[in-house]
């Protein structure tokens, strides 16, 4: 990937889920602009990703209200700060610079140069399922269009190529319709002949079976075989247990995703239990400038709950706000009260 | 009411169930590696597990939505279900379950 120029900003969010969000009001009432990086592809974490659509009844004013909605009215009550966000990007590298501010890198290029880090990291990072397969990292990262893969970034690097997908889900059936058109042959295996995916990807897959131009097995894959990393077939089992052999360039398993703490073990920071400690004055890691809100943080008396994160959001602005501006003052102001802070909402 | 659960290492855990919580529910208490991710809501399939010994023909039939969640999980058998979608009762008492790989 080609690096991008740096981007200097006051705060550098990693998480856009609930509490990275609602960070992004607290910090902007102080007048401090964030930047959010999120490998989803959209904001919210865990409530747009495993719960959208189920209620939830302890948000303090809200006595019902679904995942999705809860962000989407994050997202409103956050838009006069304008936080730029950067979706699917892992947040990787968190290094100090001689001037004591921070340099947060992701896997895509982006650089953010910050005085303070605001992790709100949850459990961590949704990355793709791994099938249980001896071996199957050997095959991982192997170069374009050939192994194993979690994700199509290029579909033209699957041009000519003999390709396998598994799964039933809608990435698996996109992809299958996707890539059939440019891939050599194309097998999709599933464990069952039914598919949990939108009815007209399901009707498009069924026709390019019935035109020859892709072939569905219920069937898993056992084994995967090839010499010094580079795929060249694996063992497919039946639903009667027969297995047989399938040659093939490619491996696309498309199982969903799940959650791994991810590089934010790598920090440096300290951490207990996959957990960063922090104060609950400040909610500050025990390395200076970095704070932790949400469910990624520990203190004794924590609670995983959405209100517990927005109430650590709030105190840990106050902390990060003397950080970015050391010499200016804070007042305490209400929002109901404030012309100021009204101003900056775009009320007044 | 009891549930037999075997871990990832083969080890057998005899665990007490209790009547209206799920399989998933009495695991995790239970000290077992399972993820649960999504808190039972039918939304991750990362508390699969293989229902054994005759177990899995006498539960009640799994729903449209648990059907299709298997769909992301790994390793699917013909005796998978996923865990939080099995409620403790009289009829579970003694049900026998291996939690499916990672
Ligand atoms: C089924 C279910 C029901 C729930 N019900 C309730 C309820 O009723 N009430 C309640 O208060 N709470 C409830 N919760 C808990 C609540 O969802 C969490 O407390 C909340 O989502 C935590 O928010 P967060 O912003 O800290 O983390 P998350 O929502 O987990 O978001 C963290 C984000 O950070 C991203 N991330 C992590 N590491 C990186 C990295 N290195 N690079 C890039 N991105 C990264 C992740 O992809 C994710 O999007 C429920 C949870 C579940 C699963
Ligand atoms: S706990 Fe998520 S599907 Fe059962």
């Amino acid at each position: 990937m080609t690096a991008a120029a740096p981007i200097e900003t006051d705060v550098a969010i990693i998480g856009a889920g609930p509490i990275g969000l609602f960070a992004v009001f607290e910090l902007g009432l102080l007048d401090l602009k964030c930047h959010l990086v999120d490998i989803l592809d959209r904001p919210g974490g865990q409530c747009t990703e495993l719960y959208p659509e189920k209620p939830i009844y302890d948000i303090p004013g809200l006595p019902i209200v679904t995942g999705q909605e809860l962000t989407n009215r994050l997202l409103e009550q956050v838009k006069p700060f304008n936080p730029q966000f950067h979706f699917n990007e892992m947040a990787t590298g968190l290094e100090k610079l001689a001037d004591g501010r921070w340099k947060l890198s992701t896997d895509a290029g982006t650089t953010l140069i910050v005085p303070v880090v605001v992790i709100a990291g949850g459990a961590g990072s949704f990355v793709p399922k791994r099938p249980p397969i001896p071996g199957i990292e050997v095959f991982e990262n192997a170069g374009d269009g050939v192994g194993v893969h979690y994700a199509v970034r290029k579909m033209e690097n699957f041009r000519g190529k003999n390709i396998l997908i598994a799964g039933g889900g809608d990435s698996a059936l996109d992809w299958t319709i996707n890539l059939a058109p440019l891939a050599k042959s194309l097998t999709l295996v599933h464990h069952r002949d039914g598919f949990r995916a939108a009815q007209h990807s399901v009707n498009q897959m069924r026709e390019l079976e019935a035109a020859g131009k892709i072939k569905f097995h219920v069937a898993s894959v056992k084994a995967l075989h090839g010499e010094a990393g580079k795929l060249a077939s694996v063992t497919l089992a039946g639903a009667d247990k027969s297995e047989w052999h399938h040659e093939t360039d490619a491996f696309l398993p498309f199982f969903g995703l799940t959650i791994k703490l991810g590089p934010i073990a790598e920090f440096g920071i300290h951490l207990n239990e996959n957990l960063i400690p922090v104060d609950t004055a400040k909610f500050e890691s025990q390395t200076l400038g970095i704070f932790a809100i949400g469910d990624i943080n520990t203190y004794p008396g924590k609670l995983k709950l959405i209100l517990s994160g927005f109430h650590e959001a709030a105190l840990m602005s106050q902390a990060a706000f003397h950080i970015v501006r050391p010499n200016e003052k804070l007042r305490f102001q209400y929002t109901t009260s404030s012309s100021s802070l009204q101003k900056k909402l775009g009320v007044s | 009411m009891k549930i037999v659960a075997i871990d990832r290492q083969g080890k057998e855990h005899t665990l007490e169930g209790r009547d209206g919580w799920t399989v998933m529910e009495i695991l995790r208490d239970g000290g077992l590696d399972i993820a649960a991710e999504c808190g039972g809501a039918c939304a991750c399939a990362t508390c699969h597990v293989y229902v054994n010994d005759g177990w899995f023909e006498k539960l009640p039939a799994p729903s449209e939505s648990e059907i299709d969640m298997l769909d992301m999980a790994l390793a699917v058998e013909p005796n998978s279900r996923l865990s939080c979608q099995i409620v403790c009762s009289e009829t579970t008492d003694g049900i026998k379950v291996t939690v499916a790989p990672e």
